[in-house]
């Protein structure tokens, strides 16, 4: 493949990854509110179908393309699917971050929805890359599970979330439940760092970090090809999962933030009735 | 236009006050004025709104929508001004059960910076009469004598406003007589007193000013 | 009637404390309970591992702070629940006594009691696995003081927000366990040094990540304590 190709392959797959992160915060305004009469549908199939392209692409690139690595041989073109992986997971839980700061800032709805969202769509890319980090393990380490720092830290960041989630379905007061979880999630965030350092710490003996420097230059291609794909899909499901959490928040607390007057509730059919 | 000269601010003054837990309004679009130097009786039934009110005005809970001020002091943003304002006779009685009556006020009188706790503890538990067993843990107590050591707790506050909710419950007829003689006096030394009771013909009689609430929403009784 | 003046946070701090402490005081039957279910903790380490005094001995550091750990999570739970009766935590907030003090008493007398714990623990810990305290009590002290104020911050957060949820007993394990694992390492290795003797000088780092862990923790529950507890 010649220079320009790459140079081509790689603008497009970040075009088309960032114009779908643009367009799924439009349709997180326009589209997932409840109550919404906007149509989704050619956007969200055109954003699906970029995700897809984008992933099938990655992973000739990824499967065939790229040589084989040195010492690991086929072995490690798992990365392909594991790093990025790995990536929005952290990227997800970043926003979840920002979220519950703003929530504690300025209450809302809305920052409450996707701050429930990220944490779940982090979980699952996180739980996801996880299980591959372990797969790799099994032929490089001949275990699952070798006490690696980067594995046990995300296995306990993980844990962490699991643990955030459970405090949701655990309080019922929807307001009393944004502010505890925004609390929680701003010390499990803060927390991440300091459980890498102590890991790292703890078992001094860590592979150096997969930054695109370490790695031939296909290679690279063919894992940024592959982080954009994901990039889409990971707005996908926030999407998804934001404009459910909404809908959530709407049977909750009736949405929008309505005066009681303002919303015709069985309350108001029977004081009519007593008076 | 010159506003008006000094008027004293509303002893309470609830501006378009709303209050919801999840889907349901507790108190719905509430606006209410309380004049300086009178007292509140609230009635209405069982999750009228009653409770809710006088905790939002205690600063226990915060509004939804709109605002709550007691003395011209905002409920939300003057909070710590408020509450040293405010005293809240509630259900729950803010009593540690495992501290003897004189213990639960002395750690009171301590956190109201009291110059000499136990001495102020022992007047009060002298005026509600429970003197005999300010030594006793509170666990020990009945109902009847839990509430007076809660009004001793409200006393101890000297509040300028003191919140009452359901001051007669859990009361034989002569504790209920000392209730009546306690609010007498509060109102008698210039305090405002908010009065939420089941017994109307009592609350009326101690309360220049009546609100009735039903499903959170004030209405002509 | 006479009325007082405002008090400062750290006075509320200290009538907080004092408060809390004549109640574990007057309870002292519940304390002595929390002290014999950490011992049994201990002994039954010594069952599942087995009658090798030497792993015993290597393993202890951890022994003990899983012992502490879980203790703690009941001495957490019992600081709130003694709050929820009768609502005592709203008589706080209203009283007022500043929400940021009610954290502070909250979590240095958790710290208190868990630091007592240790100190009990440590005589058991040499006659049931045969270590002895190869750097001297100084350290020990150290190591306990710093690892039991690590867990207590964060559970005292943790714990004013569990006791008001469903299923508390087993939210405040679960939200809090993941959390301090990092406080975790760095006391067991911290402890284990201190028993064992520290040939390569590594306490000092440990003890430095004790001490970053504290002022964090402290830090943010000291900024968000309030916005738990207050409407």
């Amino acid at each position: 493949m010649s220079d320009v190709m790459k140079t081509v392959l790689q603008v497009l797959s970040a075009a088309a990854a960032l114009t779908s992160v643009f367009l799924g915060a439009w349709l997180g305004r326009k589209w997932a509110p409840p109550g919404s009469r906007y149509n989704a549908r050619p956007v969200l199939l055109g954003m699906t179908a970029a995700a897809l392209g984008l992933l099938a692409l990655g992973n000739y690139l990824g499967l065939v393309w790229t040589p084989p690595e040195r010492e690991m041989g086929d072995v490690y073109r798992i990365i392909y699917v594991h790093v990025p992986a790995m990536w929005m997971a952290m990227l997800a839980l970043t926003v979840n971050f920002a979220c519950c700061v703003g929530y504690l800032l300025q209450s809302s709805w809305k920052t409450d929805a996707l701050a429930e969202s990220t944490a779940e769509v982090g979980l699952l890319f996180g739980g996801y890359g996880l299980v591959l980090g372990a797969i790799w393990g099994k032929p490089t380490w001949g275990t699952y599970w070798d006490w690696d720092p980067r594995l046990t830290a995300m296995a306990i960041m993980l844990v962490t979330y699991v643990a955030y989630m459970a405090l949701r379905r655990f309080v019922e007061d929807p307001e009393k439940r944004a502010v505890w979880s925004s609390v929680v999630g701003i010390i499990s965030f803060v927390n991440l760092p300091i459980v890498w350092f102590s890991v790292k710490w703890w078992r001094s003996l860590h592979q150096v970090q997969s930054t695109p420097k370490t790695v031939d230059p296909d290679m690279t291609l063919a894992l940024r090809v592959n982080a954009w794909a994901t990039l889409i899909l990971l707005t996908l499901f926030l999407l998804h999962r934001y404009r459910i959490a909404l809908a959530t928040r709407e049977a909750e607390v009736a949405l929008p933030e309505a005066l009681p007057t303002d919303v015709p509730g069985p309350r108001d059919n029977h004081a009519s009735e007593v008076a | 236009m010159e506003a008006p000269a000094a008027a004293p601010p509303p002893a309470l003054a609830l501006h378009d006050v709303s209050k919801r837990y999840g889907r349901r309004w507790a108190l719905a679009r509430l606006s209410y004025t309380l004049p300086q130097g009178r007292s509140l009786l609230l009635t209405g039934h069982n999750g009228s709104g009653k409770t809710t009110l006088l905790r939002l005005v205690a600063t226990a809970l915060s509004p939804t929508h709109g605002r709550v001020e007691v003395r011209g002091n905002d409920c939300v943003t003057q909070r710590d001004t408020v509450r040293r304002e405010v005293a809240l006779l509630s259900h729950a009685s803010f009593l540690y059960e495992d501290l003897t009556a004189h213990q639960n006020l002395v750690v009171l009188a301590r956190l109201l910076g009291m110059d000499a706790p136990a001495d102020v503890a022992g007047e009060l538990l002298l005026k509600v009469g429970l003197t005999k067993r300010s030594d006793s843990p509170v666990r020990q107590f009945s109902a009847g004598m839990r509430k007076r050591l809660a009004i001793a707790r409200l006393l101890m506050k000297a509040p300028g406003v003191a919140l009452l909710d359901e001051p007669f419950g859990e009361l034989d007829p002569s504790g209920i007589q000392a209730m009546e003689k306690i609010i007498r006096e509060l109102k008698d030394s210039g305090v405002t007193v908010v009065l939420a009771t089941h017994l109307v013909e009592q609350g009326q009689a101690l309360c220049e000013e009546r609100l009735h609430l039903q499903e959170g929403r004030a209405v002509a009784a | 009637m006479r009325r007082g003046r405002p008090i400062s946070l750290l006075k509320t701090v200290g009538v907080l404390l004092a408060k809390d402490l004549l109640i574990e005081w007057r309870t002292r039957a519940r304390l002595n309970a929390l002290i014999f279910f950490a011992l049994a903790t201990l002994l039954l380490f010594s069952f599942a591992v087995g009658p090798d005094t030497k792993v015993l001995a290597r393993n202890a550091g951890g022994y003990l702070w899983l012992a502490l750990l879980f203790a703690s999570v009941l001495a957490l739970g019992e600081s709130f629940r003694v709050e929820q009766e009768n609502l005592t935590l709203d008589g706080l907030r209203l009283a007022p006594a500043d929400a940021r003090a009610i954290f502070l008493s909250k979590a240095l007398g958790n710290a208190l009691l868990l630091m007592l714990l240790g100190a009990l623990l440590i005589p058991v810990m040499v006659a049931l696995y045969g270590v002895d305290v190869a750097m001297g009590v100084g350290p020990f002290a150290a190591t306990v003081t710093l690892g039991c104020m690590a867990i207590s911050a964060p559970g005292t957060v943790y714990s004013a927000i569990a006791s008001n949820a469903r299923a508390r007993d087993v939210l405040l394990p679960l939200l809090l366990f993941p959390l301090i694992i990092p406080a975790l390492l760095a006391a067991a290795k911290a402890t284990s040094l201190v028993l064992q003797g520290d040939p390569m000088n590594q306490l000092g780092s440990w003890f430095g990540l004790l001490i970053g862990f504290n002022l964090i923790y402290w830090g943010l529950g000291f900024l968000l304590f309030p916005r738990v507890i207050e409407d």
